[in-house]
């Protein structure tokens, strides 16, 4: 959009752009936006001397002060509480909850205060917070280190929830989280904070305007793969690996949760006619469901099958040793891609073990034409 | 704290008539509630619960807007900028913190601000309570945390509640100033809290003071104090009532007269009176108002939700 357009149009042929790690985007963003506006202040667990546990703040406490970016005591309801009060004193807080399921003490204070103040008082007190949390997994992480938790925001009126896939992301999305008057949940997908790429051309933009934008990441006519933070790369892969197939595969990366935006999903899916839903979460009423449940309410008569989902399984984070077995990986994606209706067979995943066609004693079910 | 009193009275009785959802008394709590509003400055701010809408009163909120909630057409009704206090809160001791991390602002913006907390001795058991008192102390942040110990929370007594031996103990836990202070003697809660609030704004850190009081009302109208507390100890509560204890005292030392008396007597009334009034006229509530102040701009998922909402409406009037 206008940054493409930007960094598109500047004349010069320029030297090949610097590579960035994803955590590297986001200290650059902190620190951007600090520097843009007073009133931005860093605090959490570890974010000042240290520079976070996943070196996030790296430096910034020392480039600008420990007034601006602070360790507070370990609490995270109590960090998210302070945060409030900041910003009810005029602060932009840009927060930090350590890991994902440390997040949990502080629900109360995010889904009865940050995500209602404003709906409470009548727009009158507004609470402009970011809360970043690391989430999921990938990484070997032990227990309570790995949990995709977007699903408990994203169900929670008044909270935009955001998590990018690209280095790129991380850094325009998070200055727009910092700019929003409301409050954000800024999902960063562990696993992407050594991935590299570029953010020159996006640090030089004075606006951004992502929110409620998803991003065709690749183009495809046969199936389109919708995914979020840390799947829209294992849907990229499985989009490379199903040319193997013949299958040419369009990818949205949903970039924002919410705001969600169902016009470009559904653009792609009235384009190819079938669609997959990745994510890391568990399945079951997840953010994917949601997604599969929009998509056939504004896409039926274009879909040539049943919206599919590839999904986490539905238990608590595994040992390190087994979470190959638990995240949807390039596999996965291809096998649900496979069932999606190629040929007039009958799709025999889900029937009843031991029937052949499916049909039960009544004979309705299943439905082999 | 007659004003007060009438005032709540008046909000139990528009409850009992069923014109109000619900309202949490706190008849016998006037001295720390005027007490503490009368401590503070007009820049100051106050983070109350939803028990102290006698305190909203002397800070001079509208009784209309603070009445709101349980008026049932919108939540908050005051501006908590104009008046300076945050919306009353449920989630019992949620707002301690929020009350800190304000007055650490206004402290880290140069500004002499200082911001009263208000919990009762239920809400010292919760996370949040001592969250904020850690956060607090740590910070240094100029909050004065007042803890009404009215003895019960709903029906759970004190002795339930805590093994300390007061709840002043929990803040010395945190190294923050605690006191305890008779909260049914006006004067002495004003004492107390004048200086807490000094110690507060010059920079020394926070205080918490526990107040001894009773709620001699139960929970809500909907609730039966007989269940869980006997006649006779109401009534010890009784003769330790805040206003008679005033009164006599002032009467006493020949301060006020009963022809004072009757005239503040005679504007409680009136202030109820309006109160009846006004409370008696149906409120006007916009459908649409429900999308509004979600997120600053909806999303096109809650334009579509308006949308369908209000042709559903326009539809039920057509066919009217």
């Amino acid at each position: 959009m206008t940054l493409t357009a930007a960094s598109e149009t500047s004349g010069t042929p320029a030297p090949a752009p610097q590579q960035v790690t994803m955590s590297g985007a986001i200290n650059r963003a902190l620190r951007d936006a600090m520097t843009a506006d007073a009133d931005v202040v860093v605090f959490g667990e570890d974010v000042s001397t240290l520079g976070g546990v996943f070196r996030v703040t790296d430096g910034i406490a020392r480039d600008f002060g420990q007034d601006r970016c602070f360790d507070t005591p370990l609490a995270e309801a109590g960090i998210v509480g302070f945060a409030v009060g900041m910003a009810m004193a005029g602060f932009r807080p840009v927060i930090e909850m350590q890991f994902d399921a440390f997040a949990y003490p502080a629900f109360e204070q995010i889904a009865s205060h940050v995500a209602k103040m404003r709906n409470r008082t009548a727009g009158r007190v507004n609470l402009p917070i970011v809360i970043r949390i690391p989430f999921a997994g990938g990484i070997g992480g032990v227990e309570h280190h790995c949990d995709s938790s977007e699903a408990y925001y994203a169900h929670t009126p008044g909270l935009k929830v955001v998590t990018p896939a690209t280095v790129r992301d991380a850094y325009t999305l998070l200055r727009e989280a910092i700019n929003d008057p409301d409050p954000v949940i800024f999902m960063e997908p562990k696993r992407l904070y050594w991935s590299k790429g570029s953010i020159e051309s996006a640090a030089a933009a004075t606006t951004f305007d992502s929110f409620g934008r998803a991003a065709v990441r690749r183009e495809g006519t046969d199936v389109t793969l919708v995914a979020y933070g840390p799947s829209v790369d294992v849907a990229m892969q499985a989009a490379s690996a199903a040319t193997e197939s013949g299958w040419s595969v369009e990818v949205v990366d949903v970039r924002t949760i919410v705001p969600y935006d169902d016009e470009t999903v559904v653009a792609s899916v009235r384009k190819t006619g079938r669609c997959v839903v990745v994510q890391e979460a568990q399945g079951f009423a997840g953010v994917g469901a949601e997604i599969a449940a929009r998509v056939q309410e504004r896409a039926f008569h274009s879909l040539h099958a049943p919206v599919l989902r590839v999904a986490g399984l539905d238990i608590p984070y595994p040992p390190p040793k087994l979470e190959h077995l638990h995240l949807p990986g390039v596999e996965r994606v291809l096998d649900a891609i496979a069932r999606l209706q190629w040929d007039d067979n009958a799709d025999t995943h889900f029937f009843p073990h031991g029937t052949a066609s499916g049909n039960t004693a009544n004979g309705n079910q299943g439905g082999a034409a | 704290m007659v004003i007060g009193r009438r005032f709540d009275i008046q909000a139990m009785a528009l409850a009992k008539q069923g014109r109000l959802a619900v309202y949490p008394p706190s008849r016998g709590q006037e001295a720390c509630q005027i007490g503490s509003m009368l401590a503070l400055s007009k820049d100051d701010w106050a983070f109350p619960t939803y028990r102290d809408s006698m305190a909203l009163v002397t800070r001079g909120i509208d009784p209309v807007e603070i009445l709101t909630v349980p008026h049932g057409a919108a939540h908050c009704g005051f501006d908590p900028r104009a008046n300076r206090t945050a919306p009353q809160c449920t989630p019992l001791a949620t707002q301690l913190i929020h009350a800190v991390g304000f007055a650490s602002g206004e402290q880290r913006k140069g500004r002499p601000t200082v911001a009263m907390a208000f919990v009762g001795d239920g809400g010292t058991s919760e996370g949040d309570f001592h969250e904020a008192l850690n956060f607090a102390a740590v910070f240094k942040a100029p909050v004065v945390f007042l803890v009404q110990n009215n003895k019960y929370a709903i029906s759970t007594p004190l002795a339930k509640q805590t093994a300390a031996p007061s709840l002043g103990y929990k803040g010395i836990g945190y190294g923050i100033a605690s006191e305890q202070v008779d909260g049914n003697d006006v004067m002495a809660v004003l004492a107390v809290l004048n200086k807490a609030v000094a110690h507060a704004r010059s920079g020394q850190g926070p205080v918490l003071v526990e107040a001894h009081t009773y709620r001699l009302d139960a929970h809500t109208n909907a609730d039966d104090a007989t269940r869980y507390r006997d006649s006779d100890e109401v009534e010890d509560w009784v003769r330790r009532d805040p206003i008679a204890r005033l009164e006599a005292w002032l009467c006493d030392g020949g301060l006020i007269d009963d022809a004072f008396i009757a005239s503040v007597a005679q504007k409680a009334e009136a202030f109820a009176a309006d109160l009846r009034m006004r409370m008696s006229v149906d409120l006007a509530v916009d459908p649409m108002s429900l999308f509004d102040n979600v997120f600053a701009t909806p999303t096109p998922q809650l334009l579509e939700q308006r949308a369908m909402v209000k042709s559903e409406l326009e539809a039920e009037e057509a066919s009217r």
